[in-house]
């Protein structure tokens, strides 16, 4: 693998170096460019990659190239700058996309089950083992000459 | 006694999980809208047609309506627009028309080459009008109450059997209750 690319021509490793390098630029930069404010352009950052991509659901919007993802990016960008709250524009979001735009659905009575069920199978898994274990020890010994059929 | 019950129990909760999550009727990809039962986001756009005109579906209320997400580089939009004129020629309820990120030539072309189903049609090139309903596709179809209320959502190409079977029904309710 790393003889491979010590194999590369020096300009054409430079090359691609720098087209990899562009994309995550380019990418970085969103749509619009850099948000002027560095704290924003990280609440930017962060916001987009917490919010479902509708139209490729198994993608978020920062990373999404759909029109529509775009077009959320753009509004959560405006939403920033006319200084609303991260909780503002998630509670926009969920408004009209529903909880499924989240990617970390809050705690409530519909998601109770999601995330206590981790737990739940934990415990019954932790309950079965302690009976297994349990039973094992109430066994005879295998050497037990009372136990075994006579020889 | 546990011992066979509550196996017994687990298998049975497993399949009615299974029933449920691998029904083939089911379509995965489909959300329901937060907005049902929620007032209609309002809007003011320009009229596709005129751009000296404004559509808005303030006008509206009162009226039971019908409300349209449509686009011409949408092919299923396409495809349900015969459906469409079809609905119009009944003059059950308005249809009001939203042109989703598209090109004002193209979509005076479209209306005039296939025929115009529409009371009206707002240009949404910017997409903030569509953000605001919650559309996340085209075509999109929405059923708005007198009071302004979304009634009903259906998302993908609109086709007689739908208009039938979840339309009418919800019309003639919005109609009896006064709503």
């Amino acid at each position: 693998m790393s003889r491979g690319f010590a194999a590369m021509p020096a300009a054409r490793a430079a090359a691609l170096a720098a087209s990899l390098f562009l994309t995550v630029a380019a990418h970085a930069a969103g749509d619009h460019g850099l948000l002027a404010n560095p704290a924003l352009q990280t609440r930017y950052e962060h916001i987009t990659q917490q919010l479902r991509c509708l139209v490729c659901q198994n993608e978020t919007i920062a990373d999404s190239n759909a029109e529509l993802a775009a077009e959320l990016r753009g509004e959560v960008r405006q939403m920033l700058l006319a200084g609303k709250s991260d909780a503002a524009i998630y509670r926009f979001m969920k408004a009209r996309y529903g909880e499924f735009v989240l990617y970390d659905p809050p705690l409530d009575a519909k998601t109770v089950f999601i995330w206590g069920a981790p737990f739940a199978l934990l415990l019954v898994g932790a309950v079965v083992i302690y009976r297994i274990v349990r039973f094992r020890s109430r066994m005879p010994l295998d050497d037990d000459p009372s136990s075994g059929p006579p020889a | 006694m546990w011992k066979y019950l509550l196996p017994g129990a687990a298998f049975l909760g497993l399949i009615v999980l299974f029933a449920f999550g691998l029904n083939p009727k089911r379509d995965i990809h489909e959300l329901p809208s937060p907005l049902i039962g929620k007032p209609a986001p309002e809007f003011t756009l320009t009229d596709v047609l005129d751009k000296s005109r404004t559509v808005s579906n303030k006008a509206l209320t009162g009226h039971v309506y019908v409300f349209n997400v449509w686009a011409t580089w949408c092919s299923a939009c396409r495809e349900e627009h015969e459906t469409l004129l079809k609905i119009a020629s009944q003059h059950v309820v308005p249809i009001l028309g939203l042109d989703w990120n598209d090109e004002r030539s193209r979509a005076q072309l479209w209306l005039r080459e296939l025929g115009d189903p529409y009371e009206a049609v707002g240009f949404d090139d910017k997409g903030r009008v569509a953000i605001n309903w919650g559309v996340y596709g085209a075509p999109e179809t929405y059923l708005v109450d007198r009071r302004g209320h979304i009634l009903f959502k259906h998302i993908a190409p609109m086709t007689m059997g739908v208009w039938d079977r979840e339309f009418l029904p919800r019309i003639a309710a919005a109609r009896r209750g006064g709503a």
